[in-house]
């Protein structure tokens, strides 16, 4: 309230109020707001406290949002039911004996109980799209590079992007239209230009054209890697690329808003309706195929053919970067210390470390092993062993190599469609106590989410309505890269049909 | 491939971790699981394939000017460490004595 009235007198003191003047906003704890605590849901970071802001908070309040706290996610934002966190589980305000999904599960849920206007989550295989189909909210996971992480607590560099959750599209819209854009603080966030968001134009389509150029920036190393498969002339493609006699697209004016008659061109990848899937999720996501037939698009099915590969190549990579970003937490600049054997501690005697320099060794492992919870361990583990000699090619080399196919899966088919529509999660959310326990089984729910971040590619996941349980029912539009306007046109035109 | 027990203790050992037994049981078990199903990347041919680091390749790594900056303040710095002494981050001692 106070800074609402701070905002308010700023107004009265002849101030342009910010394209999110008075918007309640709050923030997935992973990222940094100086003056609120960052725990990141781990007791590791019991009472840090802040030095600086995220570039995203900064630019929403220099745009006047309102930042009203922090939100219970998994630890670190690793898992997919915002149970591994150390002050315990969100519940799913649609259904509170299930789980709101995660890792910005508190995100979602504060979206859906209206706790707020809009929620910032993270995505690093589905952390966004997921908890907001669970919950019945609109979720954006932006291209990779679009937002910048400065702030955000890493967990896999190469996969994490910002993303807004809100109720309307048009909140989203605006919201990724604010943090977006270059940020000198994260050398991977993208340096072109980048098209406006807000107001959504609909289906301005290519509008969208790099704007980099080499040349300017003499520095960069060339990429010598060229994609290898990617150039294959029409040959399997064409197998499933329908000849089209459309004409090439020409660019509609963003402020025609009348002509929405442009036809969008949609992929449904068969490897996504497949074995695993709830039939009731498989129809509703068919049903918005339908529609979208009936309002004059084209809906075609294709292949995503190494999809099923994608959950390997994701925690291959995912864990092998986590494990390299989490070995920060030692206890020594920062975060919680524990204490040692035989001097400050009375813990019990347990044979913690062959190394003869003793009590720093003593003092990481202690700090580590007692601050961590279950599944950040395991990913730590995992990673290291991936990494670890004998295992590096073997795993880690193979899966770069894996995402480097899965990319060109989505490049081939984007060069005929304008858009991909797919499930966002292969089941409903779980009953607490009804998860499963194995973690594989865990990660394999990701199956829909994952391929995205692999590609960097954005993502939104949109409501369609209600189970016969009740449960929210949702699903996803892949697009091209930095063509989010596209993706959020598509969700607001459902936003309409479906009211 | 297969791991061994002994293989997750030199895994937590590299990692900076320490487990009770059951837990090295229980690990060996599930990572044995999730292992088994990242094998099935041996599936693919993947020998003319360059690796992929970095999503977007266009306009990666943006270089900002190295220009000379304030940068946190040292009592900033150090407002989180849990132990300090001098404007240094202290920790357990390292060198023997004799």
């Amino acid at each position: 309230m106070q800074k609402a009235e701070v905002l308010l007198s700023s107004l009265k003191g002849g101030k342009a109020p910010g394209r999110l003047f008075g918007a309640v906003i709050a923030v997935k704890d992973v990222i940094s707001v100086v003056g609120m605590p960052l725990t990141c849901a781990s007791k590791m970071l019991e009472g840090f406290q802040p030095v600086f802001n995220a570039t995203i908070i900064d630019k929403l309040l220099s745009d006047d949002a309102l930042i009203i706290g922090k939100l219970n996610c998994d630890e670190f934002a690793m898992g997919a039911t915002n149970t591994n966190s150390a002050f315990g589980a969100v519940l799913n305000p649609v259904d509170k004996s299930r789980v709101p999904g995660g890792s910005s599960g508190g995100s979602a849920a504060a979206v859906a109980a209206g706790l707020c206007d809009v929620a910032i989550g993270s995505d690093t295989g589905g952390s966004i799209r997921q908890p907001a189909a669970f919950c019945g909210v609109y979720g954006i996971k932006p291209t990779y590079s679009r937002v910048s992480r400065y702030g955000l607590t890493a967990f896999a560099s190469s996969f994490d992007s910002i993303g807004p959750l809100a109720n309307s599209v048009d909140d989203c819209a605006l919201v990724l239209d604010v943090i977006s854009g270059y940020d000198p603080l994260d050398s991977t966030s993208y340096g072109g230009k980048l098209p406006s968001l807000s107001p959504i134009s609909p289906f301005v389509q290519n509008e969208f054209t790099y704007s980099f150029n080499p040349d300017e920036h003499p520095n960069l190393a060339q990429d010598t890697n060229t994609p290898v498969s990617d150039e294959q002339p029409n040959s399997a493609q064409d197998t499933n690329t329908p000849v089209s006699d459309e004409q090439p697209i020409t660019i509609q004016s963003p402020a025609d808003t009348k002509d929405i008659s442009k036809k969008l061109k949609i992929a449904l990848p068969k490897e996504y309706f497949g074995e695993g899937l709830n039939p009731e999720i498989k129809s509703a996501v068919e049903e918005i195929a339908s529609k979208l037939v009936e309002a004059g698009h084209i809906v075609e099915e294709v292949s995503l053919p190494n999809t099923k590969y994608a959950i390997a190549a994701y925690y291959v990579l995912t864990t092998a970067e986590a494990a390299s970003n989490l070995s920060r937490y030692d206890g020594v600049r920062y975060g919680k210390r524990s204490k040692i054997n035989g001097t400050l501690s009375e813990e019990k005697n347990r044979a913690v470390s062959e190394e003869k320099s003793g009590t720093l060794a003593e003092m990481y492992i202690n700090t580590r092993s007692e601050n961590l919870g279950k599944e950040v361990k395991r990913r730590i583990m995992l990673g290291n062993y991936v990494l670890s000699g004998g295992y590096y090619e073997a795993y880690f080399g193979k899966a770069q190599k894996v995402r480097r196919l899965i990319k060109n899966d989505f490049t081939k088919i984007f060069k005929d469609y304008d858009l991909i529509l797919t499930p966002v999660t292969p089941e409903f959310p779980a009953k607490f106590g009804e998860m499963p326990t194995d973690p594989l089984a865990v990660y394999l729910g990701d199956i829909y989410t994952t391929s995205v971040n692999l590609a960097g590619l954005p993502a939104v996941s949109v409501p369609i309505g209600c189970s016969s349980q009740n449960l929210p029912l949702a699903a996803q539009f892949i697009g091209k890269e930095f063509e989010e306007n596209t993706l959020l046109s598509v969700a607001k035109m459902l936003e309409s049909l479906l009211q | 491939m297969s791991v061994t027990i002994d293989d997750v203790k030199y895994i937590a050992k590299l990692s900076m971790l320490k487990f009770e037994e059951e837990e090295l049981t229980s690990f060996t078990q599930e990572f044995n699981k999730i292992l088994e199903y990242m094998d099935q990347l041996n599936e693919l041919d993947l020998t003319d394939v360059a690796p992929l680091y970095h999503p977007i390749e266009t306009g990666k790594g943006q270089l900002r000017k190295d220009e000379v900056k304030d940068s946190l303040p040292i009592e900033k710095t150090f407002l989180n460490a849990p132990a300090e002494s001098e404007q240094h981050f202290s920790v357990p001692k390292v060198i023997k004595e004799k």
